[in-house]
């Protein structure tokens, strides 16, 4: 029986961008930050009330991941904007949404409400997207 | 504001509650008087309060003192002594300091900081053994 999800992986363009955009801009905490040799880092982050959760920040690069032309590839599919990773959860989205714009997320839209509920959504570092929500008050 | 119309009621009391947020963000290490927060946010005290206390789910001293807290276990991993690090954050008594953290994380600070150390110290060495089995298999 599966009991539940601990890491998922999000492909970024650079790691220390990234590490800026979650870490400082988020908020999230790094749960792993290990090198593992010249140009390899194993970099997780978890959001602040889910500790157990580890978001492996994904450099995406030629090598184990990806092979020939695929790296080139999936680069350009992230910063297009392709990928939308997760939905995100706040206590209170408006608040939420104020903070991170004075810390200059880039939001695709903001707090609006839609038939399946309140939501924003707004793009990391790297061109990913995430749908961020508030629970029920 | 155009994003605001019809979809995003109250916006300015949200601007006036994030300000007073980040300035707590901000100004953690100073002595901060939470009454002068409610002023510079043209609240009434009790308003203020009530308002903060919806939106961050704590009033603005016990969102302050989480503050110092979260930050205090930064210092703490790049080895600050505990004394430096709780008058850093802003707290002016080492017991009060080492007994609020030890409410909030179960740990002194001394034993919060050694568990660290021993943590980055094994990730060091055997970075592999943090790492998911799917992931190392390709670089083993």
């Amino acid at each position: 029986m599966i009991t539940k999800l601990n890491h998922v992986s999000i492909f970024v363009l650079n790691q220390d961008s990234a590490f800026e955009f979650y870490v400082k801009k988020l908020g999230f905490k790094v749960h792993t930050d290990a090198s593992m040799g010249p140009g390899m880092r194993w970099l997780t982050v978890c959001p602040p009330e889910q500790p157990d959760l580890e978001i492996t920040l994904m450099l995406i690069e030629e090598g184990m991941m990806f092979k020939g032309a695929a790296a080139s590839q999936m680069r350009e599919l992230v910063k297009n904007g392709t990928f939308g990773f997760g939905v995100f959860e706040c206590n209170d989205l408006n608040a939420t949404y104020e903070e991170l714009k004075a810390k200059g997320v880039v939001f695709k839209k903001p707090p609006t409400k839609e038939f399946y509920g309140y939501e924003a959504l707004f793009a990391d570092d790297s061109g990913n997207w995430f749908s961020l929500g508030q629970k029920d008050k | 504001m155009k994003e605001t119309t019809g979809i995003y009621p109250k916006f300015y009391l949200y601007n006036r509650i994030v300000k007073a947020k980040l300035y707590i963000d901000d100004n953690y290490c100073n002595n901060i008087d939470l009454s002068n927060i409610s002023d510079e946010a043209c609240f009434s005290r009790f308003h203020f309060l009530r308002l903060f206390k919806s939106v961050y789910g704590k009033t603005p001293h016990q969102y302050l003192i989480q503050v110092r807290i979260n930050k205090a276990m930064e210092f703490l991993e790049q080895d600050f002594k505990i004394n430096d690090t709780c008058f850093k954050v802003g707290f002016d008594s080492v017991s009060s300091f080492s007994g609020l953290f030890r409410r909030m994380h179960g740990c002194s600070p001394s034993e919060y900081q050694r568990l660290y150390k021993i943590r980055q110290a094994n990730i060091k060495a055997r970075p592999l053994n943090y790492i998911p089995n799917c992931f190392v298999e390709p670089i083993k």
